[in-house]
């Protein structure tokens, strides 16, 4: 959902809360912005995801990961998780933080759907994961994802851009 | 996405070949098995760049090969088969994929269609209930951290031993269900803690669980080798794989050798294809690691099969034996094995990468259980969920050109979004009832995601594979109720 509040602007469905002051056109361009997009692949599916900031990418990709796996209008932000990964590239982290994040899914059912980066730079992420345990009486899961993986993956700076293709 | 333009020369009316010119970096050509009528298909996407793209791993002999149902994947296709020198050859966690040992097996009984339509609706809830399946289901087995070792290292003798199944269904898979060289130190704490609760469970995605009938029989003696007598005969199906245990090991290879390859000079088209020499201490741990996994996919089997012979019999009112639930064979589709096989005249040791490829060992062959050594390995073609599926035994010609490899499925021909655009789950599940077909589902839009439309004809493939004489075909059966993770 998307609220404005005196030049304020809160953007939580992007997968990441982002609060700052900002234009009424710079507004506008936050919300017509989206977050990413499902690409078309035989046996598998992927998605690229967009950002103002590369980190938000990163959020973005997480939050469209979990839109493949479940209906996450139902999720409620009820337990966090804090995830720390080092890498020694981008693509790697890419890798690494969105396989962690299903390792959370296998192991303790957890569906996030809000990611808040806290630390982000070369080969390192530190975020606060939001979300619930998954529970069958309320939850709908769709596909299940087993891993991304390195295929066709893409981490682009200039443009705040991933790329990944999951194995489902 | 656009449609693959590159070399592709016709050698026969089952074989076409990618020559090595065709890209800089190729060390041998690709071959793929196929037919005029698929191949317009396979040149929609981009799965023979990825048959030109395996030609570049260093060690790879004959060809790389792409099996009849080939699609595109993340760097291996899926169908594809590679086979590396062991001496100076790589292995690849991703010519294995994430789901280590993902397989099938089929049991026979002595019941017909007629004894078992009027109880079908009590079976296949039976069989849903007995079998956690679906995305989020959780084992009914407690395992702690000490005893995931076991299953790691003993795979389905684990099972066995702890009342799942009976010693003679180990002597019908495929490794007897235990792969040896297993080290349980290189699978990560991570991966065993997504094993532990998952062990008996189907999972989602194209597993399943099925109740088919024998439509057609083509080779009456092997047949008959198999307990497959008549046409109307009962069978039960099983396909599922190694869980969040085998991703994860994955996942966790593909990072440490990407690291690796710099250090050996290794270079790759696709990061999906990362790999290091099988002799290097990379190499070792993972296939220790993929062993363990698949050992745990094995494991998951065996227990499955258990709860699927507990819950048919109990249906049927029959005792197993009167049921006469054998295990015909159980063969895995995603794996990297050591084996001999012939090159240039000469016996070599090969690390043959099966990806979406089922093993297809002749007649007489060492690794043939003796029960089948005058037949040929049993391979089990599993098709869409509405549409056949096909028993074949594996050939002489196989282990020539194929290093002793054939297709494993249908092979999807849409992808899942589109899919779920033409039908929707219900859709799918009437057209399927009024064929005849029972289904049960965890997830009414992971069902659209396998509609049959989706998927190849598996008739198809097997034609060009028994066709080309890489298999040969034994029987037909047909689905009469389904269990969809």
């Amino acid at each position: 959902m998307t609220s404005v509040t005196n030049g304020v602007i809160i953007i939580a469905h992007r997968g990441v809360n982002i609060k700052r002051n900002c234009s009424s056109e710079h507004m506008r361009k936050c919300v017509i912005m989206k977050r990413f997009e499902l690409i078309e692949h035989t046996a598998d599916m992927g998605l690229e995801a967009y950002g103002e900031t590369l980190a938000e990418a990163f959020a973005n990709a997480a939050y469209g990961m979990f839109s493949i796996i479940a209906e996450l209008d139902a999720v409620r932000e009820v337990e966090t998780r804090r995830v720390e990964i080092s890498e020694e590239d981008m693509e790697g982290l890419l890798f690494e933080w969105l396989n962690s994040l299903l390792y959370y899914f296998d192991v303790e059912m957890l569906l996030f759907k809000r990611f808040d980066i806290i630390e982000f730079g070369e080969g390192r992420l530190v975020a606060e994961c939001h979300g619930e345990k998954y529970d069958p009486s309320r939850h709908h899961l769709k596909t299940g994802v087993k891993s991304a993986t390195y295929h066709m993956l893409e981490v682009d700076r200039e443009k705040n851009r991933v790329q990944v293709i999951f194995d489902v | 996405m656009p449609k693959w333009s590159g070399k592709l020369e016709k050698v026969d009316d089952y074989r076409w070949r990618i020559p090595k010119s065709y890209k800089p970096g190729m060390r041998v050509d690709g071959l793929i098995y196929t037919d005029e009528g698929m191949l317009p298909h396979i040149l929609e996407e981009q799965a023979l760049e990825q048959v030109a793209n395996v030609a570049f791993l260093p060690g790879i002999v004959g060809y790389s090969l792409a099996m009849p149902d080939i699609h595109w994947g993340y760097g291996f296709a899926i169908g594809g088969v590679a086979a590396m020198r062991v001496s100076d050859g790589v292995v690849s966690p991703g010519g294995v994929g994430f789901d280590i040992n993902c397989g099938v097996r089929i049991m026979r009984t002595n019941l017909t269609r007629e004894e078992v339509s009027p109880k079908i609706k009590a079976l296949i809830d039976a069989l849903f209930y007995a079998v956690p399946s679906g995305l989020g289901s959780k084992g009914k087995i407690k395992l702690n951290s000490k005893e995931i070792d076991n299953v790691l290292v003993k795979g389905s003798r684990w099972a066995v031993e702890n009342g799942y199944g009976r010693p003679e269904d180990l002597e019908t898979t495929e490794e007897g269900g235990e792969m040896a060289g297993t080290d349980t130190s290189r699978v990560s704490g991570r991966a065993k803690e997504r094993g532990i609760p998952q062990l008996g469970t189907l999972g989602s995605g194209n597993h399943f669980l099925e109740v088919a009938v024998i439509d057609e029989i083509y080779e009456p003696d092997i047949a008959r080798a198999m307990g497959i007598d008549r046409v109307g005969q009962v069978m039960l199906y099983v396909h599922c794989g190694s869980r969040g245990l085998g991703y994860q090991v994955a996942d966790d290879y593909i990072k440490e050798i990407l690291r690796a390859m710099q250090k050996y000079g290794i270079e790759v088209p696709d990061r999906q294809l990362a790999c290091a020499p099988v002799k290097s201490p990379e190499g070792q741990a993972y296939l220790a690691a993929m062993r363990c996994a698949a050992n745990y996919a094995w494991a998951n089997r065996q227990c499955i099969t258990h709860w699927v012979r507990e819950a048919f019999c109990r249906v049927i009112g029959k005792s197993e034996r009167d049921a006469g639930l054998q295990l015909i064979y159980d063969v895995t589709h995603n794996i990297a094995k050591i084996e001999d096989h012939e090159v240039d005249g000469k016996k070599e040791k090969l690390c043959v990468h099966r990806k979406g490829a089922t093993r297809a060992f002749p007649a007489g062959h060492p690794d043939v259980p003796k029960k089948y050594a005058a037949v040929g390995q049993p391979i089990l073609i599993p098709g869409d969920m509405g549409r056949m599926s096909y028993i074949l035994v594996g050939t002489e010609q196989a282990m020539k050109e194929t290093f002793g490899s054939t297709c494993h499925g249908a092979g999807r021909m849409q992808s899942r979004t589109a899919a779920k655009k033409q039908q929707s789950g219900r859709e799918v599940l009437a057209a399927l009832e009024a064929r005849g077909i029972t289904v049960r589902a965890g997830s009414l839009s992971g069902l659209a995601e396998e509609a049959p439309e989706a998927y190849k004809d598996v008739g198809d493939v097997v034609r060009v594979a028994h066709g080309a004489g890489i298999s040969k075909k034994v029987a037909r059966t047909i689905p009469i109720a389904v269990v969809k993770g």
